[in-house]
């Protein structure tokens, strides 16, 4: 039975692990906006519209 | 009045804006353009290797201003500007957010974080769509902020700068801690629900005695943030409510919260039970996905703009033969400033050069414009129509006449205060049953069983926990404001919807609201035994007043077809007041006033809104201008009448009275030539007999009423445009709605009502087992969910079969059985 505790801590630890995931995404601001990426995505060429001078 | 002109055999349009362009002969290759700035826009995107921005839209510009405009964004390097607006990462590095109104589709998207392509200055512009606004971050070495938005100005996508605009970000913040707790209740939730479950499938005892224990440990991590990260916005609210010796709905809640949580720490402790701990965790996600539904904002709208959005942020000083463009706060008493055709008067001022026609609609209600001669004074806000003015200011900005109605009290009381909502006020009642009921239980158990007496207590404070009544009023809400949205209303929140469905009196503006100011119907009466005006004819009358910047003129212009007028003219005087004399292809035409046409003495027979035509001495007739009332005007007001008490107030004089007579029934219904303050007394003086007002208005006239109601609805024409504070917007287009809005808003509190019943039975259901004690955790773990999933989707469900009944748009896309 032992292993049984060592799985579900290896389970709660994969799900912490999407949690911060969620935080980390939360954070960066991936939810202000949901409706220009759509229409992104879909503009070929234009995928990096990023800093061409910065290296 | 239009002439048919011979259908043209195939739709020429503009390949860059899309405009009709017929007769213009401007083109590159195959490819025609209506003006010579589309083909400008055209020639920059290709020259610069964008001309994929035609491929992703058809014709997807706009019409860029006329060239000459530059001078305007002078402002922009004035030091302390750049500073409200610039965004400093470094020294060299900017970031300015600017909001683009002409920002539409795809391809404008792709074209503006393109720029990079076109300016090399340009490191990263980013665009959101929904909000529409760039941001651009630029080198400062290589650009100005007034490089950046001349650039932007030249390929049509002029930003609208004003800082009160764009500052988004306390309101950002808070929903971003609104997904942090969400996902971090939602992940207690499901583990605490996940690690549960055994002990529920195998029935007590049935488990290894160290496994109930480790899944107690876990359960308690997992429920540490919950409690003190997740639920804490709810013991705050509760305290300040009960602090300020009142109970909201969040005191019954915070309460059951803190119960179950600190019931269930100590059942796992003492090895008593497993405790309640994923219906506590359930409990606070739903509540809080609740409120993020509840929490539905239009972000490009902002319902708290003041005169100071409707001003333009700078005005072009002249000083000698200089002409210098400066932000407003600098302006100060004693400057010369110019103001252009369609400018707005940013300071009391007076007129020095030029004749001033100015346009009081939005500030004052009048619907026909002033004319000003040099040496009068001219209040802030009109807008001038015509030649460029000079004026002279005599009043700094926050002195002006404008100003001082936001210098009244209705401006400085705090919003929201003093509105109890339906489910506050039965917090108060709800709370104190089950505090009566708990404390009968513990007592009874204290005498027949004691052991009982806290777990019987606790179990009824747990399972009241008013999590379906807490969810009801926010998801029936939401989903309102959610279907409003889709019929292009829009409210500011939730609590504005209850607000509307407790009106009992509705205040209308008339200009602007029932009447559309842009909309004129122009129609020709010939004189008696005249014949209706020749195409030859009508093409002689729009040369002429295609010279003039008259209104009336103006709008003779656009009612004639716009192909006709190659007329050519040889003389051309404007008598003020009067009207026209003007020679064109050897006729003389005299249009204006009926005594100016017709010889003086002549008394005008439709004062104001006819304008006469004679053609070489002989009159033709005139043109009718008539103010168009709103479509569907006569059918709202009467639907509007059967149940509400309807009042008109309006800044204009009695013109339109004999029409609107009918709809406004009884004495004093109707008030003319009200300023600005006298709709805002008459908001309080019938809020002090006990009314509950809602103001329709549209302008700045109508800002302090807005403001003082109940409930304020602006309507305008474009919802991205300037409208005065209020509580909700409505697109001009959905005007006729308006009173099946109202009707809808009412049956949302029905629904609201109901769900509060359906909870309640599953609160009595629950209270059984609990005053019994024996309320166990898979029962509290079966119910709770249950009766908040079940309210959820009551109200989902009947918000949008009413909303169908009513001929609105359904948010999830039901079918409406009205047109």
């Amino acid at each position: 039975m032992n292993v049984l505790l060592l799985l579900i801590i290896a389970s709660l630890l994969v799900a912490i692990g999407f949690l911060i995931t969620f935080l980390w995404a939360v954070k960066s601001g991936q939810f202000e906006d949901t409706h220009t990426p759509a229409f992104r995505i879909l503009l070929d060429g234009n995928g990096k519209s990023v800093d061409k001078n910065k290296e | 009045m239009s002439v048919p002109v011979s259908a043209t055999k195939e739709k020429k349009v503009c390949y860059h804006c899309g405009l009709d362009c017929n007769s213009t002969k401007i083109s590159v290759g195959e490819k025609i353009f209506c003006c010579n700035g589309c083909k400008m826009v055209f020639e920059l995107l290709a020259a610069n290797d964008l001309g994929q921005y035609y491929d992703l839209n058809k014709t997807p510009g706009t019409t860029p201003p006329p060239e000459g405009t530059t001078e305007k964004f002078g402002y922009l390097d004035d030091a302390s500007f750049q500073q409200q607006l610039l965004h400093l990462s470094d020294g060299k590095r900017a970031t300015v957010v600017l909001y683009i109104p002409n920002l539409h589709c795809s391809a404008c998207i792709w074209l503006l974080e393109s720029l990079y392509k076109m300016e090399p200055g340009i490191l990263r512009s980013r665009v959101n769509f929904l909000r529409k606004t760039v941001s651009i971050t630029f080198d400062q070495e290589q650009l100005s902020l007034r490089k950046v938005v001349e650039r932007l100005a030249s390929i049509g996508y002029e930003p609208r700068i004003s800082p009160e605009d764009i500052q988004p970000e306390k309101d950002r913040k808070s929903r971003r801690g609104l997904y942090l707790k969400i996902g971090i209740a939602g992940f207690g939730f499901a583990n605490i629900m996940l690690f549960s479950l055994p002990e529920y499938f195998a029935g007590p005892g049935k488990i290894p005695p160290e496994f109930t224990r480790f899944f107690g440990i876990l359960n308690i991590l997992l429920a540490l943030p919950v409690f003190f990260y997740s639920s804490w916005d709810y013991f705050r609210s509760a305290w300040y409510s009960l602090k300020s010796r009142s109970v909201n709905m969040d005191v019954p809640i915070a309460m059951g919260i803190i119960t179950l949580f600190s019931r269930s720490i100590f059942e796992i402790v003492t090895r008593h039970g497993p405790g309640w701990l994923d219906s506590f965790s359930g409990l606070v996600f739903l509540l809080l996905l609740g409120k993020l539904f509840q929490e539905k904002t239009y972000q490009t709208l902002s319902f708290e703009r003041d005169y100071k959005s409707y001003f333009p942020v700078s005005v072009i000083r002249v000083s000698g033969e200089k002409e210098k463009s400066v932000p407003l706060s600098r302006l100060r008493i004693g400057d010369r400033i110019l103001i252009r055709n369609n400018e707005i008067v940013p300071a009391d001022s007076v007129l020095i050069r030029g004749k001033g026609r100015i346009d009081y609609s939005f500030v004052t209600g009048e619907s026909e414009t002033v004319t000003k001669v040099s040496g009068d004074l001219i209040f802030a806000g009109g807008r001038q129509e015509g030649s460029a003015i000079e004026l002279e200011v005599v009043r700094d900005v926050s002195q002006s006449y404008l100003t001082q109605l936001w210098n009244s009290d209705a401006f400085k009381k705090q919003g929201g205060a003093g509105i109890t909502s339906l489910a506050n006020q039965i917090s108060k009642y709800f709370t104190a049953i089950v505090i009566i009921i708990a404390s009968l239980a513990g007592l009874y158990w204290l005498f027949v069983n004691p052991e009982h007496a806290l777990n019987a207590f606790t179990a009824v404070l747990i399972i009241a926990c008013p999590c379906a009544l807490a969810l009801a009023t926010p998801f029936t809400l939401g989903n309102v404001l959610r279907i409003f949205g889709r019929n292009r209303l829009f409210m500011k929140n939730s609590t504005a919807v209850e607000q509307l469905s407790r009106v009992d009196t509705i205040l209308l503006d008339k200009t602007g609201t029932l009447t559309d100011t842009k909309k004129i119907n122009v129609t020709f009466i010939p004189a008696p035994d005249k014949q209706p005006l020749s195409r030859d004819e009508l093409c002689l009358i729009k040369t002429v007043v295609r010279h003039s910047t008259h209104p009336h003129s103006r709008r003779i212009y656009a009612s004639i077809e716009p192909a006709v007028y190659d007329g050519i003219l040889k003389r051309f005087e404007e008598f003020p007041g009067k009207g026209i004399e003007a020679e064109v292809s050897g006729h003389t035409l005299r249009i204006g006033s009926a005594g100016f046409v017709k010889g003086e003495g002549n008394e005008p027979i439709d004062p104001g809104s006819a304008v006469y035509i004679a053609i070489d001495g002989e009159l033709k007739g005139h043109f009718r201008l008539n103010i168009q009332y709103r479509k569907g005007y006569t059918r709202l007001l009467k639907r509007l009448g059967e149940r509400y008490k309807l009042l008109l107030v309006s800044g204009d004089n009695d013109r339109g009275k004999k029409i609107l007579e009918p709809f406004f029934a009884g004495e004093g219904a109707m008030f003319f030539n009200q300023t600005p303050f006298d709709k805002l007394k008459l908001v309080e003086s019938l809020q002090r007999s006990g009314r509950r007002v809602m103001m329709v208005g549209d302008g700045l006239n109508d800002a302090g009423a807005l403001k003082q109601s109940d409930i304020g609805i602006t309507i305008s024409e474009d919802v991205n445009s300037f409208f005065p504070a209020c509580d909700g917007i409505l697109d001009a287009g959905s005007f006729s709605l308006l009173p099946r809005f109202l009707q809808c808003s009412s049956y949302g509190m029905r629904i609201i009502r109901v769900s509060f019943v359906i909870s309640f039975l599953y609160n009595a259901i629950g209270l059984g087992f609990a005053v019994q004690g024996i309320l166990s955790p898979l029962i509290s773990a079966i119910l709770m969910p249950l009766s908040s999933i079940s309210v959820v989707v009551f109200t989902t469900v009947s918000t949008n079969l009413i909303a169908g009944k009513l001929g609105l748009k359904g948010y999830y896309g039901f079918k409406t059985n009205n047109s």
